[in-house]
């Protein structure tokens, strides 16, 4: 436990250095949120298009757009292991002793650090914004959790992904081929309830309509979790462990 | 033949070691000892066969069948025990440019699992030994190419393995860069007894760093020997490329197509 306590603080602290040391990216993956907010969040908003109860539309799409941003930089995180692979790091990782739950789990936390940041520009915005988010520490310690086991669990997947087609052009159609479907088909932008009846079974299969679940009820004044919080943060618990088993068979192909 | 007798006094020791890819075999039962204190040069055309069997001996990839002993240990049984017994610098430059080299080095000194109290003087050591101990706390972007070379060895020797993989280590390295990369990987051997297994095009290389040879054709081990042997056994006046391309096929052209290569080669020697 020790060891890998160390091995995956070691990988995950070195992304850390380097987030630091160069925020651009940081700050270019801030825009989209910015967009899905201040534009459509405002214009649907205005029209009363999709009913939402008495929570106002941007409150609700609130979380659905931090759990979109967590989905989208965690997802694109498999292009950089591509990198690494091609550059020889990986084959360098997997010489060293560590063991490979260690290095796979260190990068799923150090992909939580970007959603971290993710969270506090949305945050940043909705204050601008005027929307009104609850801000009990618990609650905002839930929101916290949620992101970093969101981060982990997508960006475990985007691995899974990288191992599988191992190059980054069929990684760029994939991603794009995945994270669209993946966000439009779950509770982000619009209850589970104006969904057709397919698309909601589709929707209930999707980690993404969990931890946006859990979102709603943790950052929305008089917001519930559909699921309960029991339930969002299991699925989300066990869909990660299961990823994270997965990728530790997989990772070690990368360099075959 | 006692495997396991011999394992004492060799640091590799391959035996019948082959590598299937569906229908190609990439190494075809390859025997191979590497005494422990040598530096060792395998050698071999593109496809020959050298990255795959790297890659096994370093347990990145498992044999289709047969075994090696690396550093004592089976590499397929306990590949975590080799883990910890070797070092590997890869073809590419990989050190992180992101990173100053003194960070690179205590990611290597915590995956490689060296005791805090350690760590430091470690660290310190191998930036000593590699004439790094100036740029500790530069970005390694800002390294020429030499000194990344020179930064990798210091991640590998960290540990202080007993066996040091090098894919192609001075690739793409000017001439002043590649003398002061042989002379480390000399150093090495001197002061730690480190064996060096390296795989290489350059025939400079193989004969002024290397013990003893391997030269690889189509997966299998064409010729073992020391490097003025080889080159005696030709014949006098034979030269390291005369060697290499007796013995791997014949030079240009043989990169392309596996199979052809192989077709190319059989037919040659038929009309030869």
């Amino acid at each position: 436990m020790n060891r890998f306590l160390r091995e995956s603080t070691a990988v995950a602290e070195v992304e850390l250095i380097k987030l630091v040391r160069d925020p651009t990216e940081i700050f270019s993956r801030a825009v989209q949120p910015v967009l899905w907010l201040v534009v459509f969040g405002q214009v649907l908003a205005h029209v009363h298009g999709i009913y939402t109860g008495e929570v106002g539309y941007l409150a609700f799409i609130t979380p659905g757009i931090l759990a979109q941003s967590v989905l989208f930089s965690a997802i694109f995180y498999g292009i950089a292991v591509i990198w690494e692979r091609d550059l020889g790091v990986v084959h360098k990782l997997l010489v060293s002793p560590a063991r490979r739950i260690s290095l796979v789990f260190g990068k799923a936390v150090s992909a939580g650090f970007r959603g971290l940041v993710q969270a506090a520009v949305i945050y940043l915005v909705a204050f601008v914004m005027h929307i009104t988010l609850r801000q009990e520490p618990q609650a905002i310690l839930g929101v916290l959790a949620g992101v970093l086991l969101g981060s982990g669990l997508f960006s475990t997947f985007s691995l899974i992904i990288a191992c599988i087609v191992k190059t980054r052009e069929r990684f760029m159609g994939i991603g794009q081929l995945l994270t669209m479907p993946m966000f439009f088909a779950s509770n982000a932008i619009y209850p589970l309830d104006l969904m057709p009846g397919w698309l909601r079974v589709v929707a209930q299969l999707n980690p993404l309509t969990y931890l946006v679940d859990a979102l709603r009820g943790l950052m929305i004044v008089g917001g519930e979790s559909v699921h309960g919080y029991a339930t969002d943060f299991a699925v989300l618990v066990a869909a990660f462990i299961v990823l994270l088993m997965v990728a530790v068979r997989l990772y070690p192909t990368l360099v075959e | 033949m006692n495997t396991s007798a011999g394992s004492d006094g060799f640091a590799v020791e391959a035996s019948g070691l082959t590598r299937r890819f569906g229908d190609l075999t990439a190494v075809d039962h390859i025997d191979l000892r590497v005494p422990y204190g040598e530096i060792f040069g395998l050698l071999g055309a593109n496809g020959a066969g050298k990255s795959t069997l790297i890659k096994m001996l370093t347990t990145l990839l498992p044999p289709t069948s047969g075994n090696a002993v690396v550093g004592g240990f089976d590499i397929v049984k306990s590949p975590s025990e080799v883990r910890g017994r070797i070092g590997y610098v890869p073809q590419l430059l990989s050190a992180d440019g992101a990173l100053t080299g003194r960070e690179n080095l205590l990611l290597s000194a915590k995956l490689y699992g060296l005791p805090r109290a350690q760590r430091s003087a470690r660290i310190g050591e191998a930036l000593d030994f590699m004439g790094l101990a100036d740029s500790a706390k530069k970005l390694v972007k800002t390294y020429s190419g030499g000194m990344v070379r020179r930064l990798e060895l210091a991640q590998a020797m960290l540990h202080r393995p007993a066996i040091l993989f090098l894919d192609e280590p001075t690739i793409g390295l000017d001439p002043m860069a590649r003398h002061s990369v042989w002379d480390r990987l000399r150093d090495l051997r001197r002061d730690y007894g480190m064996t060096v297994l390296i795989t290489t095009h350059d025939m400079e290389e193989a004969e002024a760093l290397c013990d003893e040879l391997a030269i690889l054709h189509a997966g299998r081990v064409a010729v073992v020997g020391k490097s003025a042997e080889l080159r005696t056994g030709l014949g006098a006046g034979a030269s390291m490329d005369d060697v290499f391309a007796h013995y791997a096929g014949g030079g240009i052209g043989d990169s392309g197509n596996f199979r052809d290569a192989v077709q190319t080669r059989r037919t040659a020697q038929r009309l030869g």
